[in-house]
């Protein structure tokens, strides 16, 4: 009751205007709100525009002084330059490309296929310290990639998978099966269980019951978790540089990052590179757009 | 609940419906098998990337071995450690993570949760406006890296141009040691202030609307809304998202490792930059296994924290 009075103090010159007066008010203050968004807006996505500007524009314009942001000339070469060398062929880029297309790809079916039934059989089964279990599983994504990768190194030169594409499938698997068995879990947990019961009841093993009832109904959640698994594979920087050199395995990551390693750096190209790099990203995010909270908190959070 | 399961279990033999399924071995797994048949492929490689590999490390770091060097490792036991924890060099690199860890993750939360509370204001283009924010959190460190790279330069990049523009003077971004640290903060909260925001509208969201119309029946003020309604909802999934965003910023070396280098001189070299140096320039293995030991162990510490909310939150 306190506070309502209090309340209705702190309301009172408000109430002292006539109506026309406060859905003015009210107006200006939806107008401002509009303008702060659209500022924030514009400053978010600025750097993104800068650099689809920066990879169309000719290089005498990319280091222009002033900034030119409307009057260049615009060319499509730093985009052939991602994808043919010089002097013909394909260019190292492109190769890279295909590496990271391969190891994101192979690494998310191992990750798929090893998270998917061990996600069902923690949401069916009762399991020795459950929690337990999968805390720790789920303790292993976050821990340090730098840290990781000194005895992931050392391991991998032992067994000779330093600078191949295996050794990076099985690091990238083994970073997203913690993600896949949290994110499944919660798609398995909404498959009433009961379905299950009744196929058994048919006759039905519990395994083929999963199989011809369950995983039909899961098959969105896998397509959205492996799009996730996908993104982070594709994205990882800090294992591929440390763990592969050569060109012919290098991922687009490392790749890219190369371009600015000499003396001059060729913004255009960088720009350009970056944008086909990170386009199959954006487009995969916003196919998955329902599932992000869950899928960017690996899982942990959902709607 | 438990009848049908047991009763079937019990009965495997009785198949009487109309379609009956081929007997096969897979019939004899009883659910306890099949539990481990399904999990202990993962958690088998688990083990031998992520725990295997730690125990190693552990191992590393009461010895003096080096990469380079190779030869037997001799046991220096928690020499290792101790030098680190009184290096005053690493001292220098843990308040610069400090620095960098707090500042980011404060900055990204006030600016992440003001925009999903503009958002979630608007009754009109709330999708596409969540839509356009998300764009930079999907981008690879790398590519942000780089461009923001590019745009902080001092000579020809697009901020000291805009500022040149406007009358001000230029400012070496990432060339000094004062403002270099700050460069990498905003760069930072210019990538992940969407994780923020996505959360924190996912929790405004959720709000249930007879609240405020309670309220406004009431005719709270906007303000008093805010405080005993909307923030007590939403905080324990804001908490959330800074604790794991904490976790990621602690974490973090890619951005480091192409905006800056570590540089100018040692201004923005966080824990984790300074483990590679030690690691791969330096080669002191052993010291550099104690040193990503000592950070994996705040991770844990922090890991926990970030589950024990996500229980309660849970729970709820």
């Amino acid at each position: 009751m306190a506070v309502s009075v209090d309340e209705a103090v702190a309301t009172g010159p408000a109430r002292d205007r006539t109506p026309s007066a406060r859905r003015l008010g009210g107006r200006g203050r939806s107008v401002l709100e509009v303008v702060l968004l659209t500022v924030l807006a514009v400053v978010m996505l600025f750097p993104v525009l800068w650099m689809i500007e920066t990879s169309i524009k000719e290089n005498r314009d990319v280091y222009a002084i002033p900034a030119k942001f409307f009057n260049f000339t615009v060319t499509m070469d730093h985009f052939k330059d991602v994808f043919v060398a010089p002097g013909g062929g394909r260019s190292a880029l492109s190769v890279a490309f295909l590496n990271s297309v391969l190891v994101a790809g192979v690494s998310t079916a191992l990750a798929t296929v090893l998270g998917v039934p061990a996600a069902w059989a923690y949401s069916r089964f009762s399991v020795k310290a459950k929690k337990d279990q999968l805390f720790f599983i789920l303790s292993t994504r976050f821990m340090p990639p730098v840290v990781v990768v000194i005895p992931i190194f050392l391991m991998y030169r032992q067994v000779g998978l330093i600078d191949s594409k295996l050794g990076l499938i099985l690091i990238y698997a083994a970073f997203n099966v913690p993600f896949t068995i949290w994110m499944m879990k919660g798609f398995v947990d909404e498959v009433p269980a009961e379905y299950e019961d009744a196929a058994m009841l048919d006759g039905y093993t519990r395994m083929q019951a999963f199989w011809r009832f369950t995983l039909p109904l899961l098959l969105p959640g896998i397509a959205a978790t492996a799009v996730f698994a996908l993104i982070f594979s594709w994205n990882e920087f800090v294992f591929a540089i440390f763990l592969t050199s050569s060109d012919g395995v290098r991922t687009a990551p490392p790749a890219i990052a190369g371009l600015i390693g000499g003396t001059t750096v060729d913004w255009g190209l960088v720009a350009a590179a970056s944008l086909v790099f990170a386009l199959p990203v954006l487009i995969f995010a916003y196919l998955v757009r329902k599932h992000l909270v869950a899928g960017v908190t690996l899982g942990a959070v959902r709607r | 609940m438990s009848d049908p399961v047991s009763l079937t279990t019990d009965r495997p033999g009785q198949v009487a419906s109309t379609t009956p399924p081929a007997p096969g071995r897979s019939r004899h797994l009883s659910d306890r098998w099949l539990a481990v048949l399904f999990i202990s492929p993962a958690l088998l490689l688990l083990l031998a990337m992520s725990v295997f590999p730690l125990l190693w490390a552990l191992y590393l770091s009461f010895t003096d071995y080096s990469a380079t060097r190779g030869g037997p490792a001799t046991f220096v036991w928690f020499g290792n450690y101790t030098a680190i924890l009184a290096s005053a060099q690493v001292h220098l690199r843990a308040l610069t993570t400090l620095i960098y860890v707090v500042g980011a993750v404060a900055l990204q939360t006030v600016l992440g949760f003001s925009i999903a509370y503009l958002i979630s204001r608007r009754t009109h283009g709330r999708g596409l406006l969540t839509t356009l924010f998300l764009v930079p959190m999907m981008l690879s460190p790398v590519v942000v890296g780089l461009f923001w790279r590019f745009m902080l330069d001092a000579q020809f990049g697009v901020i000291n141009s805009m500022l040149g523009s406007l009358g001000l003077g230029q400012v070496e971004w990432l060339t000094r040691q004062q403002t270099a640290l700050f460069s990498l903060i905003v760069v930072d909260t210019w990538q992940w202030t969407p994780f923020i925001m996505l959360i924190a509208l996912a929790g405004l969201t959720a709000v249930p609307k007879y609240l405020y119309e309670a309220a406004s029946i009431d005719r709270a003020s906007e303000w008093f809304r805010f405080r005993t309604i909307t923030l007590p909802l939403v905080w324990p999934l804001l908490l959330i998202a800074v604790l794991f965003r904490a976790i990621e910023a602690f974490r973090l070396f890619d951005l480091v490792y192409i905006l800056t280098s570590g540089g100018p001189g040692v201004s923005t070299e966080t824990l984790s930059f300074h483990v590679y140096k030690v690691a791969f320039l330096g080669f002191n293995t052993g010291t550099a296994s104690a040193y990503g030991i000592l950070m994996v162990l705040i991770v844990i510490v922090l890991t926990q924290l970030y589950l024990r909310y996500l229980n309660k939150l849970k729970e709820d």
